[in-house]
Protein backbone atom coordinates (compact mmCIF):
# COMPACT_ATOMS: atom_id res chain seq x y z
CA UNK A 1 0.00 0.00 0.00
CA UNK A 2 2.49 1.99 0.96
CA UNK A 3 4.14 1.55 -2.57
CA UNK A 4 1.16 2.42 -4.36
CA UNK A 5 0.70 6.17 -2.46
CA UNK A 6 4.33 7.18 -2.70
CA UNK A 7 5.98 4.93 -5.17
CA UNK A 8 9.28 6.66 -5.76
CA UNK A 9 10.04 7.52 -1.66
CA UNK A 10 9.57 3.54 -1.36
CA UNK A 11 12.23 2.54 -3.51
CA UNK A 12 14.19 5.56 -2.81
CA UNK A 13 13.92 4.52 0.75
CA UNK A 14 14.58 0.70 -0.15
CA UNK A 15 17.58 1.41 -1.90
CA UNK A 16 19.07 4.10 0.70
CA UNK A 17 18.55 1.39 3.10
CA UNK A 18 20.27 -1.61 1.02
CA UNK A 19 23.20 0.90 0.08
CA UNK A 20 23.67 1.74 3.70
CA UNK A 21 23.81 -1.77 4.65
CA UNK A 22 26.32 -2.24 2.17
CA UNK A 23 28.55 -0.07 4.13
CA UNK A 24 28.48 3.20 2.03
CA UNK A 25 28.84 6.67 3.20
CA UNK A 26 24.94 8.23 3.46
CA UNK A 27 25.80 11.39 0.63
CA UNK A 28 27.44 8.60 -1.58
CA UNK A 29 23.87 6.31 -1.45
CA UNK A 30 22.07 9.75 -2.01
CA UNK A 31 23.97 10.49 -5.39
CA UNK A 32 23.59 6.79 -6.62
CA UNK A 33 19.88 7.04 -5.85
CA UNK A 34 19.97 10.39 -7.52
CA UNK A 35 21.65 8.96 -10.93
CA UNK A 36 18.79 5.64 -10.56
CA UNK A 37 16.25 8.48 -10.79
CA UNK A 38 17.54 10.74 -12.92
CA UNK A 39 18.44 7.68 -15.61
CA UNK A 40 14.70 6.21 -15.17
CA UNK A 41 13.22 9.71 -15.80
CA UNK A 42 15.71 10.16 -19.08
CA UNK A 43 14.81 6.49 -20.36
CA UNK A 44 10.92 7.25 -19.56
CA UNK A 45 11.23 10.89 -21.68
CA UNK A 46 13.06 8.85 -24.39
CA UNK A 47 10.77 6.11 -24.82
CA UNK A 48 7.82 8.55 -25.07
CA UNK A 49 9.99 10.44 -27.85
CA UNK A 50 9.53 7.61 -29.67
CA UNK A 51 6.43 7.00 -29.50
CA UNK A 52 6.01 10.63 -30.15
CA UNK A 53 7.40 9.96 -33.71
CA UNK A 54 4.62 7.17 -33.97
CA UNK A 55 2.03 10.15 -32.81
CA UNK A 56 2.92 12.95 -34.89
CA UNK A 57 2.95 10.74 -38.11
CA UNK A 58 -0.39 9.50 -37.34
CA UNK A 59 -1.71 12.87 -36.58
CA UNK A 60 -0.81 14.57 -39.50
CA UNK A 61 -1.62 11.94 -41.33
CA UNK A 62 -5.33 12.08 -40.20
CA UNK A 63 -5.05 16.37 -40.71
CA UNK A 64 -4.01 15.31 -44.29
CA UNK A 65 -6.69 12.88 -44.82
CA UNK A 66 -4.30 9.56 -45.16
CA UNK A 67 -4.00 7.09 -43.38
CA UNK A 68 -0.57 6.93 -41.90
CA UNK A 69 1.65 4.82 -40.99
CA UNK A 70 0.05 1.07 -40.92
CA UNK A 71 2.35 -1.31 -42.43
CA UNK A 72 5.24 -2.39 -39.22
CA UNK A 73 3.50 -4.05 -36.11
CA UNK A 74 -0.60 -3.01 -35.23
CA UNK A 75 -1.32 0.26 -36.22
CA UNK A 76 2.48 0.94 -37.15
CA UNK A 77 3.34 1.13 -33.67
CA UNK A 78 6.41 -0.28 -34.82
CA UNK A 79 7.47 2.19 -37.01
CA UNK A 80 9.15 4.66 -34.85
CA UNK A 81 11.92 1.97 -34.04
CA UNK A 82 12.41 1.15 -37.75
CA UNK A 83 13.19 4.68 -38.24
CA UNK A 84 15.81 4.61 -35.49
CA UNK A 85 17.48 1.49 -37.00
CA UNK A 86 17.28 3.26 -40.01
CA UNK A 87 18.94 6.62 -39.08
CA UNK A 88 21.50 4.75 -37.10
CA UNK A 89 22.71 2.74 -39.70
CA UNK A 90 23.00 5.49 -42.05
CA UNK A 91 26.70 6.88 -43.30
CA UNK A 92 27.54 10.05 -41.42
CA UNK A 93 28.30 12.75 -43.55
CA UNK A 94 30.51 15.84 -42.63
CA UNK A 95 30.31 18.52 -45.37
CA UNK A 96 33.92 19.95 -46.81
CA UNK A 97 34.77 22.95 -44.84
CA UNK A 98 32.60 22.51 -42.16
CA UNK A 99 33.62 23.53 -38.33
CA UNK A 100 34.04 19.79 -37.38
CA UNK A 101 33.89 20.31 -33.60
CA UNK A 102 31.04 22.84 -33.46
CA UNK A 103 29.19 20.96 -35.89
CA UNK A 104 29.07 17.38 -33.99
CA UNK A 105 28.50 19.35 -30.26
CA UNK A 106 25.08 21.10 -32.02
CA UNK A 107 23.04 17.78 -32.07
CA UNK A 108 23.97 16.78 -29.01
CA UNK A 109 23.04 20.06 -27.08
CA UNK A 110 19.36 20.50 -29.37
CA UNK A 111 18.91 16.89 -27.55
CA UNK A 112 20.64 17.84 -24.08
CA UNK A 113 18.50 21.43 -24.12
CA UNK A 114 15.40 19.43 -24.31
CA UNK A 115 15.99 16.55 -21.84
CA UNK A 116 17.23 19.13 -19.12
CA UNK A 117 13.63 20.61 -19.20
CA UNK A 118 12.39 16.92 -17.47
CA UNK A 119 14.33 17.74 -14.24
CA UNK A 120 11.30 20.07 -13.63
CA UNK A 121 8.88 18.38 -14.76
CA UNK A 122 6.20 17.32 -12.11
CA UNK A 123 4.57 13.76 -13.28
CA UNK A 124 2.49 13.66 -10.51
CA UNK A 125 2.73 15.39 -6.31
CA UNK A 126 5.07 12.50 -5.65
CA UNK A 127 6.73 11.64 -8.91
CA UNK A 128 9.10 14.49 -10.22
CA UNK A 129 13.11 15.37 -10.74
CA UNK A 130 13.26 18.59 -8.37
CA UNK A 131 11.05 21.39 -7.08
CA UNK A 132 13.52 24.35 -7.84
CA UNK A 133 12.03 27.79 -6.37
CA UNK A 134 13.73 28.71 -9.65
CA UNK A 135 11.37 26.77 -11.84
CA UNK A 136 10.12 29.79 -14.22
CA UNK A 137 13.97 31.06 -14.94
CA UNK A 138 14.97 27.37 -15.81
CA UNK A 139 12.44 26.96 -18.50
CA UNK A 140 13.95 30.22 -19.92
CA UNK A 141 17.47 28.97 -19.05
CA UNK A 142 17.06 25.89 -20.94
CA UNK A 143 14.99 27.68 -23.90
CA UNK A 144 18.26 29.32 -24.52
CA UNK A 145 20.42 26.80 -24.72
CA UNK A 146 17.93 25.58 -28.03
CA UNK A 147 18.74 28.88 -29.65
CA UNK A 148 22.51 28.14 -28.97
CA UNK A 149 22.49 24.76 -30.61
CA UNK A 150 20.61 26.22 -33.53
CA UNK A 151 23.01 29.36 -34.56
CA UNK A 152 26.29 26.57 -34.00
CA UNK A 153 24.17 23.95 -36.30
CA UNK A 154 23.72 27.03 -38.67
CA UNK A 155 26.58 28.63 -38.62
CA UNK A 156 28.74 25.29 -38.16
CA UNK A 157 27.25 23.63 -41.82
CA UNK A 158 29.17 25.80 -43.84
CA UNK A 159 25.73 26.33 -45.95
CA UNK A 160 24.49 29.61 -47.00
CA UNK A 161 20.87 28.25 -46.13
CA UNK A 162 21.29 26.45 -42.89
CA UNK A 163 22.90 30.13 -41.98
CA UNK A 164 20.30 31.91 -43.02
CA UNK A 165 17.57 29.26 -41.69
CA UNK A 166 19.69 29.51 -38.21
CA UNK A 167 19.96 33.77 -38.25
CA UNK A 168 15.90 33.63 -38.60
CA UNK A 169 15.11 30.88 -35.60
CA UNK A 170 17.46 33.17 -33.81
CA UNK A 171 15.85 35.89 -34.26
CA UNK A 172 12.27 34.52 -33.22
CA UNK A 173 13.82 32.87 -30.60
CA UNK A 174 15.13 35.60 -28.32
CA UNK A 175 11.96 37.97 -29.74
CA UNK A 176 9.16 35.65 -28.60
CA UNK A 177 11.12 35.52 -25.77
CA UNK A 178 10.35 38.16 -24.24
CA UNK A 179 6.47 37.63 -24.04
CA UNK A 180 6.89 34.55 -22.75
CA UNK A 181 9.16 35.57 -19.79
CA UNK A 182 6.59 38.63 -19.16
CA UNK A 183 3.61 36.16 -19.35
CA UNK A 184 5.07 33.78 -16.87
CA UNK A 185 5.05 36.62 -14.19
CA UNK A 186 1.53 36.24 -14.28
CA UNK A 187 1.42 32.36 -13.35
CA UNK A 188 4.10 33.68 -10.27
CA UNK A 189 2.05 36.36 -9.14
CA UNK A 190 -1.30 34.44 -9.28
CA UNK A 191 0.59 31.47 -7.31
CA UNK A 192 2.79 33.62 -5.44
CA UNK A 193 6.09 31.20 -5.75
CA UNK A 194 8.08 30.33 -8.92
CA UNK A 195 8.57 26.99 -8.38
CA UNK A 196 6.52 24.51 -10.42
CA UNK A 197 4.99 22.53 -8.19
CA UNK A 198 3.91 25.06 -6.15
CA UNK A 199 2.01 26.84 -9.13
CA UNK A 200 0.50 23.20 -9.71
CA UNK A 201 -0.45 23.15 -5.94
CA UNK A 202 -2.20 26.68 -6.20
CA UNK A 203 -4.52 25.43 -8.92
CA UNK A 204 -5.65 23.08 -6.82
CA UNK A 205 -9.21 24.96 -6.53
CA UNK A 206 -9.37 27.29 -9.90
CA UNK A 207 -7.23 26.82 -13.04
CA UNK A 208 -4.89 30.03 -14.14
CA UNK A 209 -6.09 29.37 -17.80
CA UNK A 210 -9.69 30.40 -16.11
CA UNK A 211 -8.13 33.50 -13.98
CA UNK A 212 -6.05 34.56 -17.42
CA UNK A 213 -6.93 33.16 -20.83
CA UNK A 214 -4.94 35.65 -22.44
CA UNK A 215 -2.05 34.70 -20.37
CA UNK A 216 -2.40 31.42 -21.65
CA UNK A 217 -3.14 32.35 -25.33
CA UNK A 218 -0.13 34.55 -25.69
CA UNK A 219 2.23 31.42 -24.03
CA UNK A 220 1.07 29.45 -26.25
CA UNK A 221 1.65 31.14 -29.20
CA UNK A 222 5.17 32.12 -27.88
CA UNK A 223 5.46 28.45 -26.85
CA UNK A 224 4.27 27.91 -30.71
CA UNK A 225 7.13 30.61 -31.81
CA UNK A 226 10.28 28.83 -29.64
CA UNK A 227 9.54 25.54 -30.61
CA UNK A 228 10.14 26.93 -34.22
CA UNK A 229 6.71 24.67 -35.29
CA UNK A 230 4.53 26.08 -38.01
CA UNK A 231 3.10 29.21 -38.46
CA UNK A 232 6.50 29.97 -37.11
CA UNK A 233 9.02 27.47 -38.62
CA UNK A 234 10.83 29.98 -40.62
CA UNK A 235 13.82 27.89 -40.14
CA UNK A 236 13.41 25.33 -41.78
CA UNK A 237 10.85 26.85 -44.35
CA UNK A 238 11.32 24.06 -47.28
CA UNK A 239 10.23 26.13 -50.07
CA UNK A 240 12.59 28.76 -49.55
CA UNK A 241 15.78 27.76 -47.60
CA UNK A 242 15.42 23.62 -48.01
CA UNK A 243 15.24 22.53 -44.48
CA UNK A 244 17.27 25.09 -42.66
CA UNK A 245 19.64 24.55 -40.20
CA UNK A 246 19.39 21.14 -40.20
CA UNK A 247 20.13 20.84 -43.84
CA UNK A 248 23.56 19.45 -43.81
CA UNK A 249 22.99 16.60 -41.06
CA UNK A 250 22.49 13.05 -41.84
CA UNK A 251 22.04 9.97 -39.96
CA UNK A 252 21.62 10.49 -35.90
CA UNK A 253 22.64 13.92 -36.00
CA UNK A 254 20.06 14.59 -37.77
CA UNK A 255 17.74 12.28 -35.84
CA UNK A 256 18.45 14.08 -32.49
CA UNK A 257 17.37 17.55 -34.27
CA UNK A 258 14.13 16.00 -35.16
CA UNK A 259 13.39 13.62 -31.72
CA UNK A 260 14.20 16.71 -30.17
CA UNK A 261 11.27 19.24 -31.22
CA UNK A 262 9.00 16.75 -31.26
CA UNK A 263 9.45 16.04 -27.04
CA UNK A 264 9.98 19.84 -26.97
CA UNK A 265 6.99 20.59 -28.19
CA UNK A 266 5.23 17.55 -25.65
CA UNK A 267 7.68 19.24 -22.86
CA UNK A 268 5.84 22.70 -23.56
CA UNK A 269 2.15 20.72 -23.69
CA UNK A 270 3.05 19.49 -20.15
CA UNK A 271 4.40 23.12 -18.94
CA UNK A 272 0.83 24.49 -20.40
CA UNK A 273 -0.93 21.87 -18.74
CA UNK A 274 1.44 22.83 -15.34
CA UNK A 275 1.16 26.40 -15.70
CA UNK A 276 -2.68 27.06 -16.82
CA UNK A 277 -3.98 23.85 -16.28
CA UNK A 278 -3.32 22.42 -12.78
CA UNK A 279 -0.67 19.96 -14.16
CA UNK A 280 -1.56 16.32 -12.19
CA UNK A 281 -4.22 17.80 -10.01
CA UNK A 282 -6.57 20.46 -10.83
CA UNK A 283 -9.37 18.35 -10.40
CA UNK A 284 -11.22 21.95 -8.92
CA UNK A 285 -10.96 20.50 -5.19
CA UNK A 286 -12.69 17.18 -5.87
CA UNK A 287 -10.05 15.79 -4.49
CA UNK A 288 -10.57 16.33 -1.04
CA UNK A 289 -14.10 15.17 -1.03
CA UNK A 290 -13.98 11.64 0.51
CA UNK A 291 -15.63 9.44 -2.39
CA UNK A 292 -13.12 11.23 -5.10
CA UNK A 293 -9.72 10.81 -3.04
CA UNK A 294 -8.67 8.39 -5.47
CA UNK A 295 -7.23 11.12 -7.38
CA UNK A 296 -4.96 11.59 -5.20
CA UNK A 297 -2.84 8.81 -6.14
CA UNK A 298 0.29 9.32 -8.05
CA UNK A 299 -0.62 7.00 -10.92
CA UNK A 300 -3.68 8.53 -11.20
CA UNK A 301 -2.02 11.75 -11.38
CA UNK A 302 0.46 11.20 -13.84
CA UNK A 303 -1.90 9.60 -16.28
CA UNK A 304 -4.04 12.91 -15.80
CA UNK A 305 -0.65 15.02 -16.43
CA UNK A 306 0.15 12.78 -19.21
CA UNK A 307 -3.28 13.47 -20.63
CA UNK A 308 -3.27 17.18 -20.41
CA UNK A 309 -0.11 17.48 -22.01
CA UNK A 310 -0.95 14.95 -24.94
CA UNK A 311 -3.93 17.76 -25.37
CA UNK A 312 -1.53 20.71 -25.30
CA UNK A 313 0.98 18.61 -27.20
CA UNK A 314 -2.25 18.08 -29.79
CA UNK A 315 -3.17 21.67 -29.86
CA UNK A 316 0.73 22.24 -30.74
CA UNK A 317 0.19 20.09 -33.71
CA UNK A 318 -3.43 21.30 -34.88
CA UNK A 319 -2.13 24.77 -35.29
CA UNK A 320 0.90 23.58 -36.70
CA UNK A 321 -0.79 21.39 -40.00
CA UNK A 322 -3.56 24.13 -39.86
CA UNK A 323 -1.25 27.03 -40.82
CA UNK A 324 0.14 28.60 -43.64
CA UNK A 325 4.09 29.62 -42.77
CA UNK A 326 4.31 33.68 -41.76
CA UNK A 327 7.14 36.25 -43.17
CA UNK A 328 9.67 37.26 -41.28
CA UNK A 329 8.80 40.72 -41.17
CA UNK A 330 5.11 39.72 -40.43
CA UNK A 331 6.18 37.77 -37.72
CA UNK A 332 8.72 40.42 -35.92
CA UNK A 333 6.24 43.01 -36.11
CA UNK A 334 3.58 40.64 -34.38
CA UNK A 335 5.72 40.10 -31.42
CA UNK A 336 7.13 43.35 -31.10
CA UNK A 337 3.96 45.58 -31.83
CA UNK A 338 1.30 43.38 -31.01
CA UNK A 339 2.35 40.44 -28.40
CA UNK A 340 4.61 41.91 -26.34
CA UNK A 341 2.67 45.07 -25.38
CA UNK A 342 -0.38 42.71 -24.92
CA UNK A 343 1.77 40.80 -22.57
CA UNK A 344 2.70 44.01 -20.41
CA UNK A 345 -0.85 45.24 -20.21
CA UNK A 346 -2.03 41.23 -19.05
CA UNK A 347 0.98 41.63 -16.63
CA UNK A 348 0.01 44.66 -15.46
CA UNK A 349 -4.05 43.96 -15.35
CA UNK A 350 -2.88 41.23 -13.12
CA UNK A 351 -0.72 42.59 -10.90
CA UNK A 352 -2.96 45.72 -10.01
CA UNK A 353 -5.97 43.58 -9.75
CA UNK A 354 -4.58 40.49 -7.36
CA UNK A 355 -3.73 43.51 -5.03
CA UNK A 356 -7.30 45.36 -5.34
CA UNK A 357 -9.91 42.02 -5.30
CA UNK A 358 -7.41 40.08 -2.53
CA UNK A 359 -9.87 40.89 0.01
CA UNK A 360 -13.12 39.08 -1.54
CA UNK A 361 -14.32 35.81 -1.61
CA UNK A 362 -12.64 33.55 -4.08
CA UNK A 363 -15.70 33.78 -6.58
CA UNK A 364 -15.68 37.60 -6.76
CA UNK A 365 -11.48 37.72 -7.22
CA UNK A 366 -12.15 34.93 -10.00
CA UNK A 367 -14.59 36.73 -11.98
CA UNK A 368 -13.14 39.74 -11.12
CA UNK A 369 -10.17 38.39 -13.17
CA UNK A 370 -11.58 36.56 -16.09
CA UNK A 371 -14.12 39.18 -17.17
CA UNK A 372 -10.88 41.88 -16.72
CA UNK A 373 -9.33 39.31 -19.20
CA UNK A 374 -12.42 39.77 -21.35
CA UNK A 375 -12.55 43.18 -21.34
CA UNK A 376 -8.65 43.37 -22.78
CA UNK A 377 -9.25 40.81 -25.26
CA UNK A 378 -12.38 42.91 -26.84
CA UNK A 379 -10.22 46.26 -26.83
CA UNK A 380 -7.42 44.48 -28.67
CA UNK A 381 -9.80 42.72 -31.06
CA UNK A 382 -11.27 46.40 -31.60
CA UNK A 383 -7.87 47.97 -31.79
CA UNK A 384 -6.66 45.32 -34.80
CA UNK A 385 -10.27 46.38 -36.13
CA UNK A 386 -9.78 49.68 -36.76
CA UNK A 387 -5.92 48.97 -37.89
CA UNK A 388 -7.30 46.43 -40.27
CA UNK A 389 -9.61 49.04 -41.64
CA UNK A 390 -7.63 51.94 -42.28
CA UNK A 391 -4.96 49.55 -43.81
CA UNK A 392 -7.46 48.58 -46.16
CA UNK A 393 -8.98 51.82 -46.95
CA UNK A 394 -5.22 53.15 -47.94
CA UNK A 395 -4.64 49.53 -50.10
CA UNK A 396 -8.54 50.52 -51.84
CA UNK A 397 -7.13 54.38 -52.66
CA UNK A 398 -4.14 52.94 -53.95
CA UNK A 399 -5.51 50.25 -56.37
CA UNK A 400 -6.75 52.58 -58.99
CA UNK A 401 -3.43 54.63 -60.04
CA UNK A 402 -1.66 50.96 -59.98
CA UNK A 403 -4.75 50.02 -62.72
CA UNK A 404 -3.79 53.64 -64.37
CA UNK A 405 -0.19 52.60 -65.20
CA UNK B 1 18.98 23.29 -0.82
CA UNK B 2 22.66 22.15 -2.05
CA UNK B 3 21.21 18.58 -3.00
CA UNK B 4 18.31 20.24 -4.92
CA UNK B 5 21.39 21.56 -7.66
CA UNK B 6 23.51 18.72 -7.00
CA UNK B 7 20.17 16.93 -9.16
CA UNK B 8 20.10 19.34 -11.22
CA UNK B 9 24.23 19.20 -11.95
CA UNK B 10 24.05 15.38 -12.22
CA UNK B 11 20.70 15.65 -15.09
CA UNK B 12 22.65 18.11 -16.87
CA UNK B 13 25.52 15.12 -16.82
CA UNK B 14 23.11 12.50 -17.56
CA UNK B 15 21.69 14.70 -20.15
CA UNK B 16 24.62 15.24 -22.15
CA UNK B 17 25.94 11.32 -22.38
CA UNK B 18 22.49 10.45 -23.58
CA UNK B 19 22.22 11.94 -26.60
CA UNK B 20 26.07 10.74 -27.30
CA UNK B 21 25.22 7.05 -26.82
CA UNK B 22 23.32 6.49 -30.44
CA UNK B 23 26.07 9.38 -32.07
CA UNK B 24 28.76 7.10 -30.97
CA UNK B 25 27.06 3.87 -31.88
CA UNK B 26 26.40 5.15 -35.08
CA UNK B 27 29.53 5.73 -35.31
CA UNK B 28 30.94 2.04 -34.94
CA UNK B 29 27.66 0.74 -37.12
CA UNK B 30 27.75 3.04 -39.74
CA UNK B 31 29.27 2.41 -42.96
CA UNK B 32 32.00 5.35 -43.98
CA UNK B 33 32.88 5.83 -47.10
CA UNK B 34 33.98 9.53 -48.22
CA UNK B 35 34.97 11.28 -51.15
CA UNK B 36 34.63 14.74 -52.30
CA UNK B 37 31.74 14.38 -54.29
CA UNK B 38 29.67 13.31 -51.07
CA UNK B 39 31.06 15.57 -48.90
CA UNK B 40 30.60 18.80 -50.84
CA UNK B 41 27.96 21.10 -49.38
CA UNK B 42 24.65 20.07 -50.50
CA UNK B 43 22.91 23.78 -50.23
CA UNK B 44 20.11 23.17 -52.61
CA UNK B 45 21.55 20.37 -54.77
CA UNK B 46 23.52 22.64 -57.59
CA UNK B 47 26.70 23.57 -57.31
CA UNK B 48 27.73 26.47 -54.51
CA UNK B 49 28.83 30.13 -55.40
CA UNK B 50 31.21 31.67 -53.40
CA UNK B 51 31.80 31.63 -49.24
CA UNK B 52 29.00 30.74 -46.82
CA UNK B 53 30.08 33.26 -44.10
CA UNK B 54 29.40 35.87 -45.26
CA UNK B 55 28.17 39.30 -43.94
CA UNK B 56 24.04 39.17 -42.64
CA UNK B 57 21.85 41.51 -42.66
CA UNK B 58 22.37 44.19 -39.55
CA UNK B 59 18.74 43.85 -38.65
CA UNK B 60 19.35 40.48 -36.38
CA UNK B 61 21.58 42.75 -34.83
CA UNK B 62 18.68 45.59 -33.88
CA UNK B 63 16.12 43.05 -32.85
CA UNK B 64 18.53 41.20 -30.76
CA UNK B 65 19.89 44.54 -29.12
CA UNK B 66 15.95 45.19 -27.92
CA UNK B 67 15.76 41.52 -26.92
CA UNK B 68 18.75 42.57 -24.72
CA UNK B 69 16.91 45.40 -23.10
CA UNK B 70 13.77 43.22 -22.44
CA UNK B 71 15.59 40.58 -21.32
CA UNK B 72 17.63 42.58 -18.58
CA UNK B 73 14.53 44.64 -17.24
CA UNK B 74 12.42 41.15 -16.89
CA UNK B 75 14.88 39.99 -14.82
CA UNK B 76 14.51 42.46 -12.37
CA UNK B 77 10.53 42.50 -12.62
CA UNK B 78 11.02 38.48 -11.20
CA UNK B 79 11.60 39.39 -7.78
CA UNK B 80 8.92 42.02 -7.93
CA UNK B 81 6.04 39.78 -8.83
CA UNK B 82 7.45 37.10 -6.24
CA UNK B 83 6.81 39.19 -3.24
CA UNK B 84 3.59 41.10 -4.61
CA UNK B 85 1.58 39.80 -2.09
CA UNK B 86 3.51 40.85 0.42
CA UNK B 87 4.28 44.41 -0.71
CA UNK B 88 1.95 47.37 0.28
CA UNK B 89 0.25 48.73 -3.20
CA UNK B 90 2.52 51.79 -3.29
CA UNK B 91 5.49 49.52 -3.99
CA UNK B 92 3.15 47.68 -6.73
CA UNK B 93 2.48 50.98 -8.51
CA UNK B 94 6.35 51.72 -8.26
CA UNK B 95 6.57 48.31 -10.16
CA UNK B 96 4.22 49.53 -12.83
CA UNK B 97 5.94 52.64 -12.85
CA UNK B 98 9.12 50.45 -13.89
CA UNK B 99 6.92 48.41 -16.49
CA UNK B 100 6.02 52.01 -17.75
CA UNK B 101 9.57 53.06 -18.48
CA UNK B 102 9.99 49.87 -20.44
CA UNK B 103 6.92 50.78 -22.55
CA UNK B 104 8.04 53.75 -23.06
CA UNK B 105 11.18 52.39 -24.55
CA UNK B 106 9.11 49.89 -27.09
CA UNK B 107 7.19 53.03 -28.29
CA UNK B 108 10.81 54.89 -28.48
CA UNK B 109 12.17 51.64 -30.68
CA UNK B 110 9.34 51.73 -32.25
CA UNK B 111 8.83 55.52 -33.47
CA UNK B 112 12.68 55.57 -34.52
CA UNK B 113 11.54 52.49 -36.87
CA UNK B 114 13.96 50.06 -35.65
CA UNK B 115 10.67 47.39 -35.67
CA UNK B 116 10.78 47.56 -39.63
CA UNK B 117 11.99 44.83 -41.02
CA UNK B 118 14.12 47.01 -43.98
Amino acid sequence: MAFLNDPINFIAGWVHGLLTGWGLADSLATIIIYLIGITVLIVFAMVLDVMLVWVERKVVARFQDRLGPNRIGPFGLIQPFADIIKMVIKEDITPAGADRIVYNIAPVLAASSVIILWAILPLASSIYGVDLNVGLLYIVAAGSLGTLAIIMAGWSSNNKYALLGAFRMVANMISYEIPMIIILLVPTILADTMSIKGITQAQSGIWFAILSPLAFIIFLISAIAELGRSPFDLNEAESEIVSGFNVEYSGMKFGWFYAGELLHAFTFGGFIAVLFFGGYGGFFGLEKIGFFSWLNNPFIQAVVFIAKAMFGYWVIMWIKYSMPRIRIDHMLAFNWKFLTPLALVVLVNTAILSKVLSNLPVWGYTLGMFFSNIVIGFITIGILRAYGRKQRKVEDSLTPQVAQN
Amino acid sequence: MNSEWIYIGLFLVIGIIVPVVPLVFARLVAPRKPNPIKQSTYECGIETVGDSWVQFKAQYYVFALVFLVFDVEAVFLFPWALSLKQLPLFVVLEGILFIAILISGLIYAWRKGMMEWI
